[in-house]
Order: C-alpha cells, then structure tokens, then sequence
C-alpha cells in the first residue's frame, strides 16, 4: 500500500485538504505580490492626478465610458462564469467545468476585442504617447494620463492575455475528467486570479474614465 | 473533504449586485459632488471588489491562513501608498 495513493493527491501531501490548503496559501501569496505590483502603478497614478488634475479631467473626457461600462459588466459576467466553472468542479460535473471555463474565455476574448477597439481609436486620434502624441487643447501634461491610461490598461490586458492562455491548458484537462472534487486545485487557483483581474479592473474603470465627468478644473 | 461550496444562488445575487454597482458609480459620476465624487466611487469600488474577495473567492467561508494572507497584502499595500504619498503630498509643507 506504501507505493499507492489516491488518485490527484501528491504523495508529498497527507491529505487532499492538506494539498488545498498549501495550494491555497500559495496562490494568495503570488496575489499579494499582485496587489503590490498593480498597486505601485496605483500609487504613480494618485502621485501624477494631483499633480496635474487639469490634464488628467481633459484626458479622462476623452474615453468612451459606454464602451468602459460596457466591458466592465463583460468582466464581471466573466467571474460569474469562472465561479460557476468552480462550483463545477467542487460538485463533480467535469464538463460542466470545461463549458463554464470556455464561456469565461468567451466573455474574455470579448473584453479584449472591446478594447482593441478603444485602443485603436486613441492610437488613430494621436493619443498615443511618444513622439507622434497630438494635443490640440490648451491643458498641459495631458500625455502623462495617456501613459498611465495605456500603461495601466495594458498590464491588465496581458494579465487577461496570460489567464486565456492557461485555460487554454485547463479547459481540455476538465474535460478530459482531471479535476474531481477532492483534487481541483488548478481550476480554484485559476479561479481566483481571474476574479483578481477583474478586482484590478472595477478600480481602473471610475478612475481612469469617470473623474473627468463633472470635473470642473 | 471539509470544503464550503458557495450556492449558485448566493453567485447569482453577487453577480447582479456587482452590476448594478457598476450602474451606480456611472450615474453618480454624472452627479456634481464636488470631490466626494471621489470619495464616493473609490467606496463603490472597494465594497465591489470586497464582494468579489468574500463570495467569488471564498474568502468568507476560508480558512484564517488565508484571511491573513489577504488582509496582509491589504497591510503592505498601505505601507507602499503610505511611505510614497507622505513623501510626494508634503513636498510644499516647507516652501
């Protein structure tokens, strides 16, 4: 009996609780560092808004918020789903894991497109920092938002990017019957640095597109 | 297994809560507040995602390992916001 042991439960681990909570533990320690290296970029945003917030109101006013508010509800739909893909597993459904991952990708890919879209419209309007960025209003520093904007933006981008890779590995393993409720650890791990993502983002939204609605400086 | 599983239903309310915050902080936004227009969607923001830590992420039904781990990376955040800002905030203080 040495030799055998249950089916996804490392031999290095007593139990399958005591996996999962090792697992656990070390996905919320990598979020914490997560925490951090958004909340640097967080901080660069507060240092630079009120130090021009006459540039960082007009910049604002520039994004679409029907086009913000729009995938914001995609992301949150996309949680939904990932909690759902969960739930999936703890109960046993394989397929209905795989199903519930490929619509969180679905809804993913969507949010990407989206802000392709955007993307392409501020980079077609000048918006892009660097040497070709055009400003014809009379605000000064407006480029500095563009590049918090598209900074900011586009490291939660690629943190999208990277989750719609991994599922790409996961969603044939679920499917497949890998995870079982006793030994799902990859898809709960998954799950909660797609509901990070989506954290990052409910910050991003009001304060990248909403500030410089009733603005009056 | 001693695992919580969350209800469909509980994702279900969350879910529409989140959306419906999401419908607020737009509104509010058209809503000349002075700068509690601030205020006001940085507290949406954070009672969204703390419904997205404590229902989507299990962190309410979890075990206190790793509800230290979250509220310690909360702790480091602060450390960072607090040592960068009361360098950059107090700059004028001195003339």
């Amino acid at each position: 009996m040495a030799d055998t042991h249950a089916p996804g439960l490392q031999h290095h681990f007593d139990s399958y609780e005591q996996q999962q909570e090792a697992s656990f533990f070390g996905m919320w320690v990598f979020l914490a560092t997560e925490v951090l290296f958004f909340g640097g970029l967080f901080c660069v945003y507060l240092i630079y808004r009120t130090a021009n917030p006459v540039a960082f109101a007009a910049g604002s006013r520039e994004l679409d918020i029907l086009l913000g508010g729009i995938n914001t509800a995609v992301l949150i739909g996309s949680s939904l789903t990932m909690a759902l893909a969960v739930h999936a597993a703890q109960v046993g459904k394989h397929k209905m894991i795989a199903i519930w991952m490929a619509l969180t990708g679905i809804l993913g890919g969507t949010f990407l497109g989206i802000k392709a879209v955007e993307y392409s419209h501020k980079i077609h309007e000048g918006h892009f920092p660097g040497p070709h960025f055009v400003w014809h209003g009379p605000e000064v520093n407006v480029e500095m938002f563009f590049n918090i904007y598209f900074m900011m933006t586009g490291l939660h981008a690629l943190h999208m990017i990277i989750g719609m890779g991994i599922m790409l590995v996961l969603i044939p393993l679920a499917w497949k019957g890998r995870f079982t409720p006793d030994s799902h650890n990859y898809i709960e791990g998954f799950g909660l640095y797609w509901h990070f993502v989506d954290i990052v983002w409910i910050f991003l939204f009001p304060l990248l597109y909403l500030l410089g609605v009733t603005s009056h400086v | 297994m001693s695992e919580h599983v969350t209800s469909i239903t509980t994702y279900l309310v969350i879910f529409f809560a989140l959306l419906v915050l999401t419908g607020v902080t737009v509104g509010v936004a058209y809503v000349d507040l002075g700068p509690l227009n601030d205020v006001v969607a940085m507290a949406i923001a954070v009672f969204k995602a703390s419904l997205v830590v404590l229902f989507f992420m299990h962190v309410k039904n979890s075990r206190r390992m790793t509800k230290i781990t979250v509220v310690s990376s909360l702790f480091w955040l602060l450390i960072l916001f607090g040592l960068t800002l009361s360098d950059y905030w107090t700059r004028g203080f001195l003339g």
